[in-house]
């Protein structure tokens, strides 16, 4: 017990770092860079002409008329606003949710800016719905991997092997689907397997006490290679009985799925993105406002005080890690029976890593998590669009633009973010 | 790491102590699987995993498992040699392959196979082990280094791409006489590296932005500007290409050979081995080495001392970013001369499993890096020859740092006594708000 107490004394410590003048200014200054941005790089060299965004559909039953911009001027009043912002922020006292607000502000405008810039002189309309329709779609293995997190996180366990969840969730059920020809079973499976590499991080992490953030890695490479393996040796030769999963089709709720704008974006999707739904309310309900949730917190940020209280702190760890699997399995599904259908090695790319990092983005919360995934989503498919609106910017760096932004946002705005007390510290019973 | 009490110091005490014969100390020191044990078996284990795993999934052993119960004989027959014949040619394509010696020996004159190059081929599996370590060895130092000092560096691969991209640039941009030549370019990879891991240094002492993170996304963000430097000509692109691909660098800026143009093994791996040197000599014989493992121990108690604590982080990751970007530069000069895509592999991953084999510290990592550049070295021998997919290596891997780094497990596997004063805790969490 004393160990542990020891530990958590030293993290109250290290976490009251000196706060410098750097950091209060560095909010504002971010934002007044931004602004820049939107005056002198979009809006100085946006072609002339108006940017025209349509918001519906072709075949839509109601449409929304096209909203026209002029291009090089609303450039302009984005970045004034933002510039404007990074004053109040500086200078006015803002209360936590306001400073959250103007964040969202900020991205906004330069967001707004950019499809102006890109769009400014082109004679087609930049679809908004198709955005972030597709951006929903982009996201869901992200979301779905972030609610792992945060599940795991607040149990006090952290969890880096949310790739290798996807990975082998992903695997699993395109195997199953084609086996089967059932893609329920194939949904069902993928989320036990992400459940399994649940089971491997709770053993060794819980019971092993191994480092967390290293045993993810290793886990990750250890889905990499055994499903790469088992693809090169199983899956390419018998491609058409291992290997050929059908897809789920989209699914429109009816009155819902017709409403303009909305319709469209939330309610005409596959059941990967109500399972998200569903997902997002059980653990931000679960965890904040039922018996379950209090201990997990209780476990997370002092296990000592839980158990004292008559909590199992080990048990409750395991259980949690585990059922947490199954959530990220049935995020990696989705690259297989929800998308594409057919399984290919490294087919996650790394979204595993971004959801860990939406989930550190997003405060450990639900809410603030799926906020951050959708913003990866978001510039993920962003970047597809405007690939092909012949924007004089090069694909690549468009691809690297999300993490950029990651990496920017982080450190400009977000900065240290507090995590669960006992996060990453294994329990030891005395 | 809580306890660094090391089993073989142990051991010693116990000599001082009690007097027992050497053999009883050997004994002793096996049954209670001390880290050299534990290695051992860990490594045992996986193999064996591997093994089963293959025999489990070729299609000729599965067609063979087909026909069990009229010939079960053969199924297992066939199970046993697809598992071992792969093994046996990763061996030969890494260590050592007895037809080069037979071939040796069948030249009329030895100084006539030395010189139509039969001795090489006997040398060159452990050749390419050695060539394939460098990276390995070196990115582990650039992941162990940070962890000594508390800080986990995920971001390898950015920093390789950075020294690479730097290496590659004054390999070919610019024309020097022979020595200066690479020593410009390795030192370039140094810093091209040195940046990336300071950025990450200073990111987080200056906005608390966590390493994890801003590594992860560098990684990315690195790949995709080789892609876009290597998209035009006036940036790195080989003129006349239509590939992603850059110029060759010049000769001078190649490392030299260490025995003979037949072997690939450079002076990299000398670079490798120096760093190792140097790091083990910062890290337990300097005062900043000092300050280093007690901020990874305790940071808030290394305040308190009046250490820096984020000025020691930016200083850690500028190193280890150099390190990785040495590995990169080895990588570029030694053997491929041109950057690609290709070019950095998975170095950055196999770094944490390396540093993590490795214990954290630069023997071990050098140990490590041997290993899994082994591996790395026979895996394409073994696909040619049995169709075993390359990606066993990485299974085997992982595999083999799991069980290291939970000792009770392999201890618990092979009825091993716990070690007596202590013993290896494994890898211990520490966690990462700190």
């Amino acid at each position: 017990m004393t160990i542990a107490g020891n530990v958590l004394t030293d993290q109250a410590l290290v976490n009251e770092a000196p706060v410098s003048t750097f950091r209060r200014w560095l909010a504002p200054a971010t934002f007044v860079a931004f602004g820049l941005i939107d005056i002198f790089v979009l809006g100085g060299y946006s072609h002339k002409g108006d940017a025209t965004f349509a918001f519906s559909q072709p075949f839509a039953k109601v449409t929304v008329p096209n909203l026209q911009l002029a291009a090089a001027a609303t450039c302009y009043v984005c970045g004034g606003i933002s510039i404007a912002l990074a004053l109040a922020r500086a200078f006015a006292p803002l209360s936590k949710l306001m400073r959250r607000v103007t964040i969202g502000l900020v991205l906004f405008l330069l967001v707004l800016a950019l499809l102006c810039w890109a769009d400014a002189g082109q004679t087609t309309a930049f679809n908004i719905v198709n955005l972030l329709q597709g951006t929903l779609g982009q996201s869901i293995p992200i979301m779905l991997g972030a609610l792992t997190g945060v599940i795991c996180s607040r149990s006090g366990v952290i969890n880096v092997a949310i790739e290798g969840q996807l990975l082998l969730g992903a695997f699993t059920a395109a195997i199953v689907a084609t086996v089967t020809g059932s893609l329920w079973l194939g949904l069902v499976c993928g989320a036990l397997a992400g459940s399994l590499v649940g089971v491997l991080l709770a053993v060794f992490a819980i019971g092993y006490r191994v480092d967390q953030v290293v045993l993810g890695v290793v886990l990750n490479t250890l889905v990499l290679g055994l499903t790469g393996y088992l693809f090169d040796g199983l899956m390419v030769p018998y491609q058409n009985t291992l290997n050929s999963p059908a897809t789920f089709s989209a699914i429109k709720i009816p009155l819902l799925g017709d409403i303009p704008i909305i319709g469209p974006i939330f309610f005409d999707a596959t059941i990967f993105l109500y399972l998200t739904y569903l997902a997002l309310a059980g653990v931000q309900v679960g965890l904040f406002s039922t018996r379950w949730g209090l201990r997990t917190r209780a476990i997370g940020e002092h296990p000592i005080a839980a158990d004292t209280v008559g909590i199992n702190v080990i048990a409750m760890r395991y259980r949690n890690v585990i059922a947490a699997g199954l959530i990220a399995g049935v995020g990696g599904a989705y690259f297989t029976i929800g998308s594409v259908g057919a399984f290919g090695a490294d087919m996650t790319s790394g979204e595993g890593y971004i959801a860990l990092a939406a989930m550190i983005f997003g405060r450990y919360t639900p809410i603030g998590a799926i906020s951050a995934a959708l913003l990866f989503g978001f510039t993920t498919q962003l970047q597809s669009i405007m690939s092909t609106l012949n924007t004089p910017i090069q694909s690549n760096l468009l691809l690297a633009l999300p993490y950029a932004i990651t990496i920017i946002v982080l450190a400009g705005l977000v900065g240290k973010v507090r995590g669960p007390r006992a996060e990453g510290i294994p329990y030891i019973k005395s | 790491m809580s306890d660094q009490a090391s089993p073989v110091g142990a051991a010693a005490v116990q000599k001082k102590q009690t007097r027992p014969g050497p053999g009883r100390i050997i004994r002793d020191s096996i049954l209670e699987g001390n880290t050299v044990t534990v290695t051992v078996l860990a490594i045992f284990t996986a193999f064996v995993v591997g093994g089963l795993l293959n025999a489990f999934t070729n299609t000729t052993v599965l067609h063979a498992w087909g026909n069990l119960f009229s010939d079960p004989g053969h199924a297992i027959a066939t199970a046993w040699d697809t598992a071992v014949g792969a093994y046996i040619e990763m061996f030969e394509g890494s260590i050592f392959n007895p037809h080069t010696v037979s071939a040796l020996f069948q030249q009329a004159s030895f100084s006539a196979a030395i010189h139509d190059g039969y001795l090489s081929a006997v040398f060159y599996p452990l050749s390419e082990t050695c060539v394939q370590a460098t990276p390995l060895i070196l990115a582990g130092l650039a992941v162990a280094l940070p962890y000594q000092a508390g800080l986990f560096n995920i971001g390898a691969q950015s920093q390789i791409i950075g020294g690479m991209i730097f290496a590659t640039y004054l390999g070919y941009g610019v024309s020097l006489p022979v020595v200066v030549h690479v020593v410009v370019c390795v030192i370039g990879g140094f810093v091209g590296g040195a940046f990336m891991g300071w950025l990450v240094g200073e990111l987080k002492a200056r906005t608390g932005a966590h390493e994890v993170i801003v590594t992860i996304m560098l990684n990315y963000v690195m790949i995709y500007l080789l892609a876009y430097l290597l998209s035009f000509p006036y940036l790195m692109q080989a003129p006349h290409s239509s590939n992603e691909i850059s110029a060759a660098i010049a000769g001078n800026a190649h490392l030299p050979l260490l025995f003979g143009s037949h072997l690939r093994i450079n002076a990299g791996f000398l670079v490798a081995l120096a760093c190792a040197l140097a790091i083990w000599w910062l890290l337990s014989r300097t005062t900043t080495g000092f300050e280093f493992r007690s901020i990874g121990k305790n940071p808030s108690a290394a305040r308190v001392a009046g250490m820096n604590v984020e000025r020691t982080w930016v200083l850690v990751m500028l190193i280890a970013g150099g390190l990785a970007g040495l590995a990169g530069a080895t990588v570029i000069q030694g053997t491929d001369f041109t950057v690609n895509f290709q070019s950095y592999g998975t170095y950055g991953i196999d770094a944490i499993t390396v540093a993590l084999l490795g214990l954290g510290r630069p023997l071990g990592v050098v140990l490590a890096g041997l290993l899994f550049g082994a591996l790395h070295a026979g895996a394409p021998l073994m696909q040619a020859v049995t169709g075993t997919p390359v990606d066993m290596v990485e299974v085997l891997q992982a595999v083999i740092v799991l069980f290291v780094a939970a000792p009770p497990l392999i201890r618990a596997i092979y009825r091993l006594r716990a070690a007596s004063a202590g013993g290896v805790g494994g890898v211990m969490s520490k966690g990462w708000n700190a």
